[in-house]
């Protein structure tokens, strides 16, 4: 009785829509946009047609395999052709295809929209993260997965594995609902691909080119996407979170977002103790560094350098702020300047110079990272 | 004319043996011998590769593998199946049975046969040393994915990225050679009689597959020679800061790309039209359709390539027009199976092994397929595109495809090659634990696909967790069910019931007429075919 | 070698059954070559046909390279908006429509400048010349070279953008703690699909990539390109 509960309520799930983050889901979700319904309804009758050809061709094959056969005293027949029933078959396929087809081109039409947006965002894929820039807004910001020790085998067991694991970040994307956002798609490395599932919107974003989208979505809510093309090591950790606000909570969102922007400049003009360098040092390693160089600092022999001991880190300053700040060309070391605050910069490497041992009592403040740049 | 015939005379006297047997063959059937226990050996190779990727993915979190080295495993188990096992299976088979199939004496070019399987080993050693090398903490392996797409391996390539663009050189060229030999053993050695329509069904599969091979393999030698350039030369074919575009890797790829799938599926279409006639004892249905829906399906391969493109951003007619060839592909495939199907209706069937494996493959191949002509609605495939629903559509068309009618081709023609039976118990336990592991392995995947999980990841979120570790499970009954294979494989070898030269009732066609085993020469003399 | 064969090599077949065989067979030896019928040249012929389609496919993949570029320049599919080009004398400027075009800066990699649009976006009418500009500073303490890459969004809009001056695919040097306006003036044609009222014009800078000059830095660059 109980299995056959399970197995009910399995088929159940398989014809719902709502659960989207269920356990056991099995079909695709209509999601909340024109795009993401037109894909569902699209798939959902290719889907049955296969099913119902499915059901006859295998249909078909299960009463030959009962009935046909030599042991129940099947004599072969001897026939081995037929003109007309195969033309049959295959004017019937080529018709089922048209009317795949049209209801398919109507939907793809129906994406290209292009109407004006009210307003765009620059996506950009990073190794391994993503970053927002609202265009003509000055609000710019690095999306990073609020979880960056999942990403390492010796940290993974750390983490709480709840129901957003590997799904959530440290700042969303915000937009206003029933607004058309434009999305305008790019990379700074390799090809990353921006998805989010209940918009239907997924984008390849390709260093050196531009690719466009756009989203409308009509009500508020938490949307939750993952990059989906292969793009490095942590491929699988650089998830997409949107938060589509009402327009009021919208702009008062941007406004907060501009007084945050203006005490952040603020932070990078005082004289920081060493205790909150490597305090707030630590949090920005684990974000962006330890995902190559690990928590331990030890890195991964033969592909990325530990830092643990080793000579940037122990040696000359300049010589490190250098490496972080410019990257080092050739490598996998991307230049942390353009990406960070300096703030940030000056405590990440203050927490290398003194962190696993290294101990160098050097101390590095957001004013020696300006005049580094 | 004596002076040669004697000379030859010498050589008969001259018994292959020992290393030199194998190292300097010149001979089709010991050549496909080779090439078929290459493909074994990498079967388990790849499959082991394939058994630490789904144990880390037997549950959310990592426990077993760095992020890093996951996307080792998946590439190479990508890589070592594809060129590894499919192929090269495909190769030994073609090798065995093309020659006794239009009663020729050998392939065209011995020599040549045999340089184009040397060539895998050292291939494949080298990818293989770059995994040791890995282990050993030297650097990693290739880490970017089969499809090894730009920029990711050229400008953010590791070290042994170099070492694999020269192990597809030297697997195309195996490749290339091989094809080459086929056709030209096809079009000049046929018996006398047997015209083009009377060749068997195999025989004209991998005809068709050897000009798909001569014409894309030199294409991908190009891309992966561009990748080179790219890495070590200054070029900047793929990198945007030259001028050049990583999306154009892409096109270039997949032109070679789409027509290697049907590479790996048209000798598979071969292996179920000589099986299920055989069992079904009645003549396969349709011959000419099945014939042109070949030739149509390898014409139409070339022109479908963007369907792996579709979130590039193609503008739409682009995306329309891939869209409209990719479905009518299905018609020609659809004919097929409705050939094999007509041919098994009314039939007078029995169940071996071979037949269990050919049936299996009508079932799972159709299910694969019609996933395929889900994935080519563009708006669709948004949502699909590198999720786990195309990891399930392309097992099904491979793993419980193409590998089922290599499994099934074995079991159909050791008899013929050793003279023994295998133990048939065996193999229907090998067929229905190998069936069942299988669905329980790829099924789900379907599902985590469409509720949203991502491939190529060593990691995911909690909603996906009860599907994979019912894909665990089912990749572990799949894999281990495969040492029952190889022990009856051994054990056919070295002894069993004797088959006789027909070796099953339904059986037709030349290479039946020869004794089991097949002699180390046959069909010196052409046989005449009526 | 006539080293015996022990058990631990599985015999695959009775080699003896082939010499019994021989015996039959003294007329016709086992050569493919001498097998009645088959022409020994038919072989050569099929095979070096075959050869010529292995080279000539070879060929293909590389022809791909300018094909795809030349695709691309016609169709203006994938945003490439090719470098610049010599304007019609009468173009007639389109009143009744306005276009609003976004500017875009990217930094590729560790590109250490910084680099963004004077402006974020203007309004035009097509067939109307404009003037915009980015800026690029050099920070750092080293004399760095770039090359920008344009890219234009939606792609079928790109070949109806034009532009008579851009610095596209020219090599820029900063020295260090140099800043340097780089202009743009574009013209949008009025044969613009209707349809299209926003686009947006994206370069990325990168680094320009050493040990190339211009010329071969790409089989697969786009024309016109001033050193």
């Amino acid at each position: 009785m109980r299995a056959a509960k399970h197995v009910a309520g399995l088929l159940g799930l398989m014809f719902t829509s709502e659960q989207a983050l269920a356990a056991y889901q099995m079909n695709l979700p209509p999601g909340v946009t024109t795009f993401s319904q037109g894909a569902y309804d699209i798939h959902t009758m290719v889907m049955w047609i296969c099913v119902v050809i499915g059901a006859v061709v295998f249909g078909a094959m299960i009463y030959s395999i009962i009935n046909h056969r030599k042991s129940k005293g099947a004599v072969s027949a001897e026939f081995h052709d037929n003109t007309a029933i195969e033309i049959i078959w295959t004017v019937i396929p080529f018709l089922i295809l048209i009317a795949m087809a049209i209801p398919a081109t109507k939907v793809l039409l129906a994406m290209e929209d292009t109407s004006n947006s009210d307003m765009s965002i620059k996506v950009t894929g990073y190794q391994w993260k993503w970053h927002y820039d609202y265009l003509g807004e000055d609000i710019s910001f690095f999306s990073n997965i609020s979880t960056p020790d999942a990403a390492n085998l010796s940290t993974n067991a750390s983490v709480k594995k709840d129901d957003t694991y590997l799904l959530d970040v440290d700042n969303r994307l915000v937009i206003p609902e029933d607004t058309k956002v434009r999305l305008l798609f790019t990379s700074n490395d390799v090809i990353h691909a921006w998805w989010v599932q209940a918009f239907g919107v997924k984008k390849d974003a390709i260093p050196g080119f531009i690719n466009e989208s756009w989203v409308n979505v009509p009500d508020p809510g938490v949307y939750r996407g993952k990059c989906a093309e292969l793009c490095g090591k942590n491929h699988g950790f650089m998830p997409i979170v949107v938060e589509v606000k009402t327009k009021e909570d919208y702009a008062a969102w941007v406004s907060g977002q501009k007084t945050a922007a203006a005490e952040a400049a603020a932070s990078a003009e005082k004289t920081w103790t060493k205790a909150d360098l490597m305090s707030h040092g630590q949090k920005v390693y684990t974000t962006a560094c330890a995902a190559c160089h690990q928590a331990n600092g030890e890195g991964l022999p033969n592909v990325f350098p530990g830092l643990k001991g080793s000579a940037i880190a122990t040696g000359d300053i300049a010589k490190h702020l250098s490496v972080v700040i410019h990257g080092v060309t050739g490598t996998a070391m991307a230049a942390y300047g353009p990406q960070m605050n300096d703030a940030d910069l000056a405590a990440v490497i203050t927490y290398e110079r003194n962190a696993w041992g290294n101990d160098t009592g050097d101390v590095v403040q957001p004013s020696d990272i300006k005049a580094a740049r | 004319m004596s002076a040669v015939i004697e000379e030859h005379h010498d050589h008969h006297d001259h018994k292959p043996s020992g290393i030199g047997r194998w190292l300097f063959s010149t001979n089709h059937k010991d050549i496909g011998t080779m090439y078929l226990w290459f493909s074994f050996i990498m079967f388990f190779v790849g499959g082991a590769m394939a058994l630490v990727i789904r144990a880390e993915l037997f549950q959310p979190g990592l426990q077993l593998v760095e992020p890093e080295f996951f996307n080792q495993m998946t590439t190479l188990h990508g890589l070592i199946m594809v060129f590894g096992v499919i192929m090269p299976g495909f190769v030994g088979l073609a090798n065995w049975m093309v020659p006794m199939m239009i009663g020729a004496p050998d392939m065209a070019l011995p020599r040549m046969n045999n340089w184009s399987f040397w060539l895998l080993p050292g291939a494949f050693g080298m990818l293989i040393a770059s995994l040791i090398m890995s282990l050993m903490g030297m650097g990693s392996a290739p880490n970017f994915g089969w499809t090894f797409y730009a920029p990711l391996s050229t400008t953010y390539g590791p070290a042994s990225t170099d070492y694999f663009i020269f192990s597809v050189h030297l697997m195309g060229i195996s490749s290339i050679m091989g094809a080459i030999n086929i056709i030209a053993t096809i079009m000049n050695m046929r018996a006398p009689g047997m015209t083009y329509m009377k060749m068997p069904i195999f025989v004209w599969t991998w005809f068709i597959t050897a000009y798909l091979l001569i014409a894309v393999m030199p294409v991908l030698a190009g891309v992966v020679t561009m990748m080179l350039m790219d890495r070590n030369f200054g070029t900047s074919f793929f990198n945007a800061a030259g001028g050049g575009d990583p999306v154009m890797f892409q096109h270039v790829f997949w032109f070679f790309g789409h027509p290697e799938v049907y590479i790996m599926i048209l000798p598979a279409f071969g292996v179920v039209s000589q099986i299920v006639p055989t069992f079904a004892r009645k003549k396969i249905f349709g011959y000419s359709s099945m014939v042109y829906a070949t030739a149509s399906i390898a014409f139409l391969s070339f022109i479908v390539w963007a369907h792996h493109m579709f979130t590039t951003g193609m503008p739409v007619a682009g995306e329309l027009f891939f869209m409209y060839a990719t479905m009518l592909i299905a018609i020609p495939t659809g004919v097929k199976v409705f050939n094999w199907v007509s041919t098994m209706w009314r039939g007078s069937m029995t169940f071996e092994t071979p037949m269990l494996f050919a049936i299996g493959f009508i079932f799972l191949f159709t299910i694969g397929g019609f996933t395929g002509l889900m994935m080519c609605i563009a708006p669709a495939d948004f949502q699909y595109h590198d999720t786990y629903f195309i990891v399930a559509h392309f097992h099904y068309v491979l793993a419980t495809g193409a590998a089922f009618s290599i499994m099934a081709a074995v079991y159909f023609w050791i008899p013929k090659w050793t003279g023994n039976m295998y133990d048939e118990k065996l193999g229907k336990l090998h067929f229905w634990l190998t069936a069942i592991g299988g669905n329980i392995l790829f099924f789900p995947m379907h599902f985590v696909g469409l509720a949203g999980m991502p491939r190529r990841i060593p990691d995911y979120s909690l909603q996906f967790a009860e599907f994979n570790a019912m894909a665990t499970v089912g990749a572990f009954i799949f894999g281990f069910s495969q040492l029952i294979f190889l022990y009856n494989v051994i054990k056919t070898i070295r002894g069993g019931e004797k088959a006789t030269d027909q070796v099953w009732e339904g059986a037709d066609g030349l290479e039946w007429t020869l004794p089991s085993p097949a002699p180390f020469h046959s069909f010196t003399t052409p046989p005449t075919v009526k | 070698m006539d080293t015996a064969v022990t058990c631990s090599v599985p015999q695959l077949y009775n080699a003896t059954d082939g010499e019994v065989r021989a015996e039959e067979e003294n007329k016709v030896t086992s050569h493919p070559n001498n097998i009645e019928g088959v022409n020994k040249n038919s072989t050569t012929r099929v095979i070096t046909r075959l050869m010529f389609v292995v080279v000539g496919m070879f060929g293909f993949g590389f022809a791909l390279v300018p094909l795809y570029d030349v695709f691309c320049d016609i169709t203006g599919i994938n945003g490439k908006t090719g470098d610049k080009v010599t304007l019609a004398e009468n173009m007639q400027v389109d009143t009744s429509r306005v276009i609003e075009v976004e500017f875009i800066a990217s930094l590729n990699g560790s590109m250490p400048w910084e680099f963004k649009p004077m402006q974020h976006s203007i309004k035009v009418h097509p067939g109307e010349p404009t003037r915009i500009s980015y800026v690029a500073v050099n920070r750092t303490d080293k004399v760095i070279v770039g090359q920008a890459v344009p890219s234009v969004a939606p792609g079928r809009a790109a070949e109806y953008f034009q532009k008579t001056e851009c610095f596209c695919f020219t090599e820029q040097k900063l020295e260090p703690g140099e800043e340097k306006e780089m202009p743009v003036i574009f013209v949008v044609d009025p044969q613009l699909p209707d349809d299209v009222s926003q686009l947006a014009l994206s370069y990325t800078f990168f680094i320009k990539p050493s040990g190339a000059s211009n010329s071969t830095a790409s089989l697969a660059n786009n024309s016109n390109q001033e050193i």
